[in-house]
């Protein structure tokens, strides 16, 4: 195997077994404080509802569960570790103040339900956040209350659809382009509207003729990624948005990319009616594993009487309340107020940075994924040659030849001790290789990150088998994920 | 770094943008602040924000102990800092803690398969709905009256555009859903029937026979728990056919209602039709046991506008709150921390039993209960936040019906003194108000 790159080095790490398996009669890790209240007779209470047995729930130590979660935590790759170009998920460095912050006492512990006079606190998060979100944006006013980008999507559809349905006609389909999200026609069907897709041109941006002779007044909205999921912007935006404006339609603009733009341009005042926004993508809050996210939809005036309940208003005497009397709304979207602690890390973020350092954020952003493409051209097929915004899109081509595909290329940057890059997205591009460094990578890691892809290009030519049969450095080789499947092993049982 | 890519300034690289767009000027937010000046910031919000008060507020987002550890655990970057386990072989950490999760959901669900998490208990109920009629084929949903108001209304805006015709079926004398009504409210057409338990008002539905009922009438039944502790002395629903659960009690914080962590359990054989990721047992290899995200055919990545749900990204973060929580109390403490919180709230109702009524005697409860009293709630609350208590929810804006009433919550953490002064300033109104009449009597005499 050739000699690995100076970026990473193998260590020995801890076997660990399932919590299950560690488990016996009498170990604990709680303690409750006494009861200051009388006994009670739980058979007598709670009658034929009383629950006498727990299954096979665990009993381990507190030692035992720190080391389970500490060695299971060093089997995971993570930003803290290096870079992690993961195409369209905006991996960014996660500011550690963010989550001090999040862990104050009022903040942590508010109840959703408390009153508004001990609430103020939250609704002045709720209230700045939002008029900090719709100046990024441009638009005009916005919910906080979607949980995740894909529940934004539902909820500025379904604005879409009332706003449509006041007007005497809710329309019938969404257009969407080929190279979107998986959410977006999947949010569509949620709010029962068909899907039409919408090919892209050759420059990787939306066919403007193709629109055109698709937009009717069947057609409710286009949800647009700009720059769409190839790193482009989407240069005629504007006269996307006066097609669709002329048959009366919307432009919903999936807002993924949102970091690609920040303090440079403004999505409402390129004609965008209503847009999502990822906080944990552009906005810095953790991605945790997998979530949670947060999802909020900013809108022009004409979608705000339709806007989930409640919404923060002051009232005559200055002090901050919820208005539920909103009776267009399209109603509630999930309980209580959307995921607050990820609005408490947004806001951090955005007073860190203020108006020069969102900016430089956008151009550092930027301008890393430009130097990505540059190292990378001629070693890896650029499918399309247009402007790359904050990320670049690749194919596979060149390797495809030796019979290496984007997925072994993505393993085998595994032992570089890098993450992959997303793969095999977007579908426009057969055999993509979707790179994203964003803002937080320094120029050394760049230089190890494109080293080793020029490395691994090398090793397709003169030794394709090391790549196919990558990673070789982790604790586990490629898994199997057809038995897993087709014979589906969803939760622990012991061995009979 | 620009000279090497062959460009003379940062504004080439936004050459793309056309000119008219692009933004000349600051965004219009305040100035870049130290971290000193942030954290003040947040501090004075918290300050603002009820620091310092003994709450009795329940009702779907509950106020437990939560243990330190999880907070030392979930602030590993290697946790914090990644992303849905896609590459499996450097995901393995989350992806087995992932499996702990769904494996211990099931244990105390009594059910055969668990997801991933959802976005929240609300969001949960409204996607097991609809996967419980995408399975029976029928549109329509009895829903109980008894059932979270606001996880009402999410369902509501879900099956707005679904063609699902919602029934709401009322509550009996018990504060159990009233199974006759449930009785009439069921036709050919009811795909499922969506209740919660412990409900709404803290009463432990009779889950076998609303299951009995739903069921010879070849509907699913759908349970909703939004109060997970319960589930350490209160036996799960096993009848039903999908549970929706909210676990924010399992460890994570209020929040001031979020990020929590919806969770959808089921059987089996309906495990095609369950929304959100699932992570499965597998082997690579050399035949090491190892785990992937599995049945993806399911999802959104993948089937687009045929897939079960949209649901993305989720909440595994928080659901590695839970997992951790669960795992610290286990199989006795958390019988032992469910007994603490029924023992506190028995106590509390007989005592708030002497100044009020308090409702639904009949059946049994588990943390909370309804006091129904002369004097209007909120007066009652805005005299008990002098003494820097928070009371129980005032129903009115929820339950009208139920006239001058509150959902008052008790946990481990509710002492027996702060039960005692909530009860005596309670008795203060009541005195208050016996005193006003009497001296309105004499007046009028």
């Amino acid at each position: 195997m050739k000699q690995i790159t100076r970026k990473a080095s193998l260590q020995v790490n801890q076997n660990e077994g399932l919590i299950f398996e560690k488990s016996s009669a009498g170990k604990a890790a709680w303690k409750l404080p006494p009861l200051d209240v009388p006994e009670v007779d739980t058979a007598k209470l709670l009658g034929a509802s009383e629950r006498k047995d727990l299954g096979r729930m665990p009993e381990v130590s507190e030692i035992e569960i720190i080391r389970h979660f500490t060695r299971l935590s060093t089997w995971n790759y993570a930003i803290d570790l290096g870079m992690y170009p993961l195409g369209s998920c905006t991996m960014k460095y996660n500011p550690r103040v963010n989550e001090a912050v999040a862990r104050v006492e009022g903040i942590a512990n508010g109840h959703p339900y408390q009153p508004e006079r001990i609430s103020q606190g939250a609704l002045y998060i709720l209230k700045t956040l939002s008029e900090q979100l719709i100046e990024i944006t441009g638009m005009d006013a916005i919910t906080l209350q979607p949980a995740a980008g894909a529940h934004g999507e539902m909820t500025g559809l379904l604005m879409v659809r009332a706003y449509h349905q006041s007007r005497g006609n809710a329309r019938k389909k969404i257009l969407i382009p080929d190279s979107a999200h998986g959410t977006n026609p999947a949010t569509a069907a949620m709010v029962n509207y068909a899907v039409e897709n919408l090919k892209s041109d050759s420059r990787g941006m939306v066919d403007l003729a193709a629109l055109e002779a698709q937009m009717t007044e069947d057609v409710a909205a286009l949800m647009l990624t700009n720059p769409n999921t190839l790193g482009v912007f989407e240069q005629d935006i504007h006269k996307i948005a006066d097609v669709l404006h002329a048959k009366g339609g919307l432009l919903y603009m999936d807002g993924a990319n949102m970091n690609a733009l920040v303090g440079k341009v403004r999505p409402g005042d390129f004609g965008v009616d209503v847009m999502h926004l990822n906080l944990h993508k552009t906005f810095s809050t953790p991605h945790g594993g997998g979530g949670p996210g947060s999802g909020p939809v900013a809108i022009k005036k004409i979608l705000e009487p339709f806007v989930p309940t409640p919404v923060v208003v002051t009232k005559p005497d200055g002090t901050l309340a919820f208005d539920y009397n909103r009776p267009h709304s399209v109603g509630r979207v999930r309980a209580f107020y959307g995921n607050f602690g990820m609005f408490v890390r947004a806001l951090a973020y955005i007073q860190a940075n203020g108006p020069d350092g969102l900016r430089q954020t956008t151009e550092d952003a930027v301008l890393n994924a430009n130097y990505i493409r540059k190292g990378l051209e001629g070693t890896y097929d650029l499918p399309y040659s247009t402007p790359t915004m904050h990320e670049v899109v690749f194919s596979d081509k060149l390797q495809a030849k030796k019979g290496v595909r984007t997925m072994d290329i993505a393993k085998r940057l595994i032992d570089y001790g890098f993450h992959p890059y997303t793969t095999a997205f977007p579908l426009i591009v057969p055999g993509a290789l979707m790179i994203e460094p964003t803002e937080s990578e320094s120029k050394e890691e760049m230089d190890l990150f494109i080293e080793a892809m020029k490395s691994i290009a090398e090793e397709v030519e003169e030794d394709p088998q090391t790549v196919l049969d990558a990673p070789h450095s982790t604790r586990v080789s490629r898994l199997d994920e057809t038995a897993a499947a087709r014979r589906p092993v969803l939760r622990w049982k012991p061995a009979v | 770094m620009l000279k090497s890519i062959g460009l003379r300034s940062v504004d080439d690289l936004f050459a793309p943008i056309p000119a008219e767009y692009r933004l000349n000027r600051d965004l219009k937010i305040p100035r870049q602040m130290a971290e000193s000046e942030i954290v003040d910031f947040f501090r004075a919000r918290s300050r603002e924000n009820g620091e310092g008060y003994t709450s009795f507020l329940g009702a779907g987002a509950y106020a437990h102990y939560r243990p330190v550890i999880i907070d030392s655990l979930i602030s590993r970057g290697e946790f914090l800092t990644a992303y849905t386990p896609y590459q499996a072989e450097i995901s393995q950490g989350t992806l087995q803690s992932i499996f702990e999760f769904q494996s211990m959901i099931c244990e105390l669900t009594g059910m055969e398969v668990a997801n991933a998490s959802m976005y929240d208990g609300s969001t949960a109920a409204a996607e097991a709905v609809m996967m419980a009629v995408r399975l029976t084929g029928r549109r329509s949903v009895v829903v109980a009256r008894s059932l979270h108001p606001e996880y009402r209304e999410v369902l509501a805006t879900y099956a707005t555009h679904q063609g699902m015709p919602l029934t709401i079926a009322g509550f009996g004398d018990d504060g159990r859903l009233n199974l006759e009504e449930l009785e009439k409210s069921i036709t050919a057409e009811t795909g499922c029937v969506l209740i919660q338990s412990p409900n709404f008002f803290g009463t432990i539905e009779d889950v076998a026979s609303i299951a009995e009922i739903a069921h010879k009438n070849g509907a699913m039944l759908v349970v909703s728990i939004a109060e997970a502790v319960s589930l350490g002395i209160v036996e799960p629903p096993r009848e039903a056919d999908v549970i929706a659960m909210e676990a924010q009690s399992f460890g994570v914080p209020l929040g001031f209602g979020g990020p929590y962590c919806g969770v959808i359990a089921t059987r089996e054989k309906f495990v095609r039709q369950m929304p959100g990721r699932l992570v499965g047992q597998t082997t690579d290899k050399q035949g090491r046991r190892g785990f992937v995200l599995t049945l993806a055919t399911r999802e959104q990545h993948i089937r687009r506008e045929k897939a079960t749900s949209n649901i993305c990204t989720n909440q595994a973060l928080v659901a590695l709150m839970v997992n951790i929580f669960m795992t610290v109390y286990g199989k006795v403490g958390l019988k032992e921390l469910a007994k603490q919180n029924l023992a506190k709230t028995t106590y509390a109702a007989s005592q708030f039993a002497k100044q009020g009524k308090v409702l639904f005697a009949g059946a049994p409860r588990f943390n909370e209960f309804v006091v129904q009293t002369e004097e209007d709630s909120k007066a009652i609350n805005g005299r008990l936040l002098e003494h820097k208590i928070v009371g129980g929810l005032p129903l009115k804006k929820f339950y009208p019906e139920l006239g001058n009433a509150a959902l008052w919550c008790c946990t481990e953490l509710t002492t027996r003194s702060a039960i005692d002064a909530a009860v005596g300033l309670l008795h203060e109104g009541s005195a208050r108000s016996a005193k006003e009449k009497e001296e309105a009597a004499e007046v009028t005499r």
